[in-house]
């Protein structure tokens, strides 16, 4: 199985690993996925209340080469974005951007929906009573 | 990694053709060209002299009589003649069928192909060892049970069934015994006939031997045993397996079996200790490590270890530039399953995912060994910086009672 050289250098270097305070009010968190299903993506972003960008966005993720490109990859296209742009990443962009072949279409379903839980989590706890 | 050197261990999938073998065959591609059923020149008395040489060869690895050998294409062949074979020349004393779970593809898909034909077959589970269990076997056979087909050794994990006591139950019962013994021929010193086996599928190119050709054991006498034909033609093989035999690949897979005859012992010792070096210098370097199944009833040159909290097709691609295995992670399989073997001895899904399988062999060295052992581990603190369940685990969050988002 050969993988697209931006794939390869995703998984290689993957950009923004880590975690951030999920403590603070204007982290949200995303977890997505089941150590039993093979894949787990845990995607975090941190917005700026002022301008409502995302100036901020970590992931970790337990799965295969391709799941960690794509959440590798969603990571950079979050940041700079408003909550509104994000939640318009559709998976088939991380699709053609990664060339992902058709038996790992899932992974970048998984990054969707870790972006979608992410921003999910961010508005609850911002959601004005 | 920025090397260029490349290692092989993954030998239960097939091992490197021996250059002592390869050099035995090259005459019979184009000086020696004949059809060893051609009985009525000497082209074809050099080529069936050279297939009888090489049956001999063979029984003699595995100490039987070289009549009781019919050369099939491979073992997958072999399992489905041994299988069907008996299904149909015994149709008429029962339709049963006893194997156990953790058969290879080739033994479980003959059965499901069997069943649709009305067939019935009992599956056999396995401890968390890999073993089956004795007393369960004999309460399966019924006055309809033909065959018991277990497999040897298992190829993902090494685990040795205990085919002496499976021998005398089915010969308390009077069933044939089967067995699929392709990752031990070759391997360790086996004995068919002294452990009560009628039928055994092997195959050349796990032991050093070209692919294309593997052997079906047949008894002969006490009992004699007669399989039906699979295939219409010249009834070649004593009437067993028709088709043009492969000269060139048996009179390799023959070489293949004096070879291993000679050094299999030395061999085994050798792969053991280097085995025995990987799992533990693995234990020493990183925690959560697994060996999955029996870790004393198992093949010399394999093991099969889980990495928890790596995915297994993740962690082989921080390394698979360099060095060659397998992973029971669903990843690298079509179906998007874990390995039904690992769950058969009731790992977790989780655990299936994280596995993978190093099978040592003939040309591997030591020094593959270390490196193996450094890259790998690499690999796996690479994965588990990277893994967020590593990072719950490590904050000590069950995580049993997470309640996952499954997809």
């Amino acid at each position: 199985m050969a993988y697209s050289e931006k794939l390869l250098d995703h998984f290689k270097n993957p950009k923004n690993v880590g975690t951030l305070d999920k403590s603070k009010s204007n982290v949200g968190t995303g977890l997505v996925g089941a150590p039993e299903c093979g894949d787990v993506m845990r995607l975090q972003i941190e917005v700026d209340d002022a301008s409502g960008m995302i100036k901020d966005a970590k992931f970790k993720t337990f799965g295969c080469g391709s799941a960690i490109a794509s959440s590798s990859l969603a990571t950079e296209w979050l940041k700079g974005k408003t909550i509104d742009e994000a939640i318009a990443i559709d998976n088939m962009a991380i699709v053609e951007e990664l060339a992902l072949p058709p038996v790992k279409i899932h992974c970048s379903v998984l990054a969707e929906d870790a972006i979608k839980s992410a921003i999910a989590d961010y508005k609850e706890k911002n959601a004005k009573a | 990694m920025s090397t260029d050197r490349l290692i092989y261990l993954d030998n239960n999938a097939t091992t490197p053709t021996d250059p002592r073998v390869v050099e035995t065959m090259l005459p019979f591609f184009h000086e020696i060209p004949g059809n060893a059923a051609s009985r009525n020149h000497p082209f074809g008395w050099k080529a069936e002299e050279a297939v009888d040489y090489a049956r001999e060869q063979i029984a003699n690895l595995i100490n039987v009589d070289s009549k009781e050998i019919i050369f099939t294409s491979g073992a997958t062949e072999a399992d489905n003649l041994g299988i069907k074979g008996v299904y149909e020349m015994y149709a008429r004393k029962g339709n049963h069928i006893i194997t156990c779970t953790t058969e290879h593809k080739a033994v479980l898909d003959t059965c499901k192909n069997i069943e649709k034909t009305g067939g019935q077959v009992t599956y056999l589970e396995v401890d968390a060892e890999g073993l089956i269990n004795l007393e369960e076997l004999e309460k399966a056979i019924t006055d309809k049970t033909i065959l018991v087909s277990i497999m040897w050794a298992n190829n993902e994990t090494g685990t040795i069934q205990p085919m002496e006591e499976i021998g005398k139950i089915c010969a308390k019962h009077g069933v044939l015994f089967m067995s699929d013994a392709t990752q031990v021929v070759g391997k360790l010193p086996i004995d068919p006939k002294a452990t009560g086996v009628h039928i055994m599928a092997f195959t050349s190119h796990k032991m050093y031997g070209p692919k294309g050709v593997g052997a079906l054991f047949v008894n002969r006498k006490n009992p004699r045993v007669k399989v039906t034909a699979q295939m219409d033609g010249g009834g070649h093989e004593r009437g067993m397996r028709s088709g043009t035999l492969n000269v060139p690949g048996i009179v390799g897979f023959g070489k293949a079996a004096e070879l291993a005859k000679n050094e299999m012992a030395s061999e085994a010792e050798r792969l053991s200790k280097l085995r025995d070096k990987l799992e533990q210098g693995f234990k020493d370097k990183l925690e959560e490590v697994y060996v999955n199944g029996s870790t004393d009833k198992r093949m010399p040159h394999v093991t099969n270890i889980s990495f928890k909290h790596v995915e297994g097709e993740g962690l082989m691609m921080t390394f698979n530039q360099n060095i060659a295995v397998s992973s029971g992670s669903a990843c690298t399989s079509a179906s998007l399953e874990p390995s039904y073997v690992l769950k058969a001895l009731g790992l977790g899904d989780d655990l299936a995912h994280s596995s993978i399988r190093f099978s040592l062999g003939r040309f591997t060295k030591e020094e593959d060994v270390d490196f193996a052992l450094e890259a790998v581990s690499k690999g796996v603190t690479h994965m588990r910086d990277l893994s967020p369940i590593w990072e719950m685990y490590k904050e000590g969050i069950d995580l049993d009672a997470v309640e996952w988002a499954e997809h």
